[in-house]
């Protein structure tokens, strides 16, 4: 099991001619992902690492069933591209391609939703779902089945964290990121509502960074609706206010959006956040142990408190 | 990217805003000249890509052109937060009735446009925003739709209740709402909009950023941009295609991705060191990047050792010691080098580094200790 992507995944790749799309659509195949097809206008009939190249995705999901579509095409078409996949009926849309104009994500974000489908990114590394497929750029050889599902809003931050688990024997079920914009598809919130109704993922790793408020909004919503243990990593600790730390969300504007808040916002409900990504591994172990203990002691306690109620009866 | 006031009103006033007459000008003698050229009081005004410039000292009325010469003698070379003044915006000044704000920003979580307006504006405008939340009226803009007439004529009748007045403003946030789309902008503001003794409606400050991601499409902006005003290794970084933001610390950084660089800076602070700068060489793997991002680091004079922590996916271990091969032939570093290289190609990449012989750190923790370390060990 795993969330978003499986075996299932019939996927194309927008942009299949160029340099990125080539090289990944062959990396993608190689991991064993199921990659049907690829789209370049006017490229129609070729073939990138035997895989069919089509025009249009009108044409390649007619002819190839495709679910699924990974785009690396260039800033300024990738928003079109977006809407031609949603348009052609596919309902998961990966978007690699960094540099995206916001004020475009607002106009097609709608329309991805009236859709029906989902949409992961701009301005991230895809996701993976080990041993079943990977749709985007993470490096497969640092990721192992399991059951923690990570979800990140870096690339290669994920990767260190993934790294730490991998090191430490814990396999996830599948691995998001969902990038570093200001508007993004998809939120921390999706993903935790994804991983808590996975029953392969038994923990959840949140790797989250300065600006905006998703952190604080997805604390809100372990508090209500997440059962699974969550740990969490911060970036930007040390960043300061009004500069653009790389990704074009993690600017910290008018004192909001800082680390400090994100923390206190996160442990307030019960979510330990790590110092370094090193210490993940270490701190779902404990949660885990701690988890069985608390049920027990709610358990105790209902028994404790019956017999209470039962001495008052008499 | 940030623009000047003096730019962003010429945005708004090629928009249809009203804005007060006003040139930007580099020296005393100017200053005098324009507003003798007004015949009317002016104020002068700083121009800093900084926030409190009034309470700073960085913004005079001038009653006289005399005086105008003097304020702006005085503004021009002042520090304020860090930067130094190199122009002045001299424009004519407004006998102020009332103070209001309007200000228009990206809503990520809705992932629509938010337009703010206030009743209250003026200096104070963010402790309204912290105290008295409900005195800022807010009203998020479907993006397909667009902003429609009546929308911005009720934002309007929380600013004015004289029609004329309720027009003019109405017709502001019309326009001001589609600088918004049409410059790609992540934030416009007006603080404050007045009114003045004739029942004119002015925008006599503006705020305009844009959208990093679409300068691509905004040529006439991105030539806004003011490189005098940045720091110039930060110039220097962005040509080399670079992310990097100049830090005060003795540390210095080169990573790939965003995320890991802002990690990798927490750690240094965690372990008791201070980074220098943040940057990230992005996801490709091109040599010439370490070379470039070697030199600007090089080029601080408070750096004591280099940290370079890489997690190969897209980016290859073995490019990247190349360009650290380069780089040592190339600036020859007079501080250590700490290199943490892992992943796609990481054997190969230690066999290049061989030819440097740099001391390697297995994780990033151990990479980060090590640098701290040796910088200590240089400042002896």
């Amino acid at each position: 099991m795993s969330v978003f992507i499986n075996k299932k995944t019939k996927l194309i790749v927008q942009g299949i001619t160029g340099r990125d799309g080539s090289f990944h659509a062959e990396q993608m195949k190689e991991y064993g992902t199921n990659v049907v097809g690829g789209v370049t206008p006017g490229k129609g009939g070729s073939k990138v690492a035997g895989i069919p190249v089509f025009n249009t995705v009108e044409d390649a999901v007619s002819e190839t069933g495709a679910n699924t579509s990974v785009i690396y095409v260039p800033p300024a078409f990738a928003v079109d591209a977006i809407f031609e996949a949603v348009g052609s009926g596919i309902k998961l849309v990966v978007c690699i391609t960094e540099g995206v104009p916001a004020n475009e994500m607002m106009k097609v974000y709608p329309f991805v939703k009236s859709k029906g489908a989902r949409l992961i990114g701009p301005n991230c590394p895809g996701l993976i779902s080990p041993g079943e497929s990977k749709v985007g750029i993470m490096p497969g050889s640092i990721v192992k089945k399991g059951n923690v599902g990570v979800v990140s809003r870096s690339g290669t931050l994920t990767y260190e964290a993934i790294w730490a688990l991998t090191s430490n024997n814990m396999g996830q079920s599948t691995c998001i990121g969902i990038g570093g914009d200001q508007v993004i598809g998809t939120n921390f919130i999706d993903c935790l509502e994804a991983f808590e109704a996975d029953r392969s993922t038994k923990a959840i790793v949140m790797l989250g960074e300065i600006g905006g408020t998703d952190e604080e909004d997805a604390a809100k919503y372990v508090k209500k609706y997440v059962t699974k243990p969550v740990v969490s990593f911060i970036a930007g600790q040390a960043a300061p206010p009004g500069k653009r730390m790389g990704h074009a969300g993690a600017i910290i504007s008018g004192g909001t959006g800082t680390a400090k808040e994100k923390i206190a916002a996160l442990n307030k409900v019960g979510i330990p956040v790590a110092g370094s990504p090193i210490e993940i591994p270490g701190l779902i172990k404990e949660l885990m142990k701690g988890n069985k203990k608390t049920v027990k002691k709610t358990a105790a306690k209902k028994v404790a408190k019956k017999k209470t109620t039962n001495k008052k009866k008499k | 990217m940030k623009v000047h006031e003096y730019q962003a009103k010429e945005v708004f006033d090629a928009a249809g805003i009203p804005v007060p007459p006003g040139k930007v000008v580099t020296n005393p003698v100017d200053a005098y000249d324009l507003a003798v050229e007004y015949a009317k009081p002016v104020m002068v005004k700083s121009q800093v890509h900084v926030g409190g410039r009034g309470k700073a000292g960085g913004i005079k009325y001038a009653e006289t052109p005399e005086a105008a010469k003097v304020l702006a003698q005085k503004i021009i070379g002042m520090d304020i937060k860090g930067l130094t003044v190199k122009k002045v915006l001299v424009t004519v000044a407004e006998d102020i009735i009332t103070e209001s704000y309007v200000g228009i920003i990206l809503d990520r979580a809705t992932k629509q446009p938010v337009i703010m307006v206030s009743s209250a504006g003026g200096v104070d405008i963010e402790e309204v925003a912290a105290k008295t939340p409900h005195k800022i009226s807010k009203l998020h803009v479907d993006p397909v739709v667009g902003l429609k007439y009546y929308q911005a004529r009720n934002l309007a009748y929380k600013l004015y209740r004289e029609p004329s007045q309720v027009k003019k403003a109405t017709d502001i946030i019309l326009k001001l709402y589609d600088v918004f789309w049409n410059v790609d902008a992540s934030l416009v503001e007006i603080n404050p909009l007045i009114t003045n003794t004739a029942g004119e409606v002015v925008a006599i400050d503006a705020k305009l950023n844009i959208d990093d991601n679409a300068l691509y499409r905004q040529k006439a902006i991105a030539e806004m941009r003011d490189i005098d005003s940045e720091d110039p290794s930060e110039v220097e970084a962005r040509e080399g295609d670079l992310s990097f933001v100049k830090l005060d610390g003795n540390i210095g950084c080169i990573v790939n991705g965003a995320g890991l660089a802002m990690t990798t800076m927490d750690l240094v602070k965690r372990y008791g060191g201070d980074p220098a700068n943040f940057l990230d060489i992005g996801g490709s793997s091109n040599p010439q990047k370490v070379v470039t991002a070697m030199k600007i680091i090089l080029s601080d004079p408070k750096v004591e050792a280099i940290l370079i922590n890489i997690f190969g996916g897209i980016t290859r271990c073995d490019d990247v010691a190349n360009g650290i091969v380069a780089a040592f032939k190339e600036l020859k570093p007079n501080v250590p080098v700490v290199v943490r290289l892992t992943g796609t190609n990481e054997e190969k990449a230690k066999q290049i580094l061989k030819k440097v012989n740099l001391p390697f750190g297995d994780t990033l923790d151990d990479v980060v200790k090590k640098a701290i370390e040796l910088g200590k060990v240089e400042v002896k």
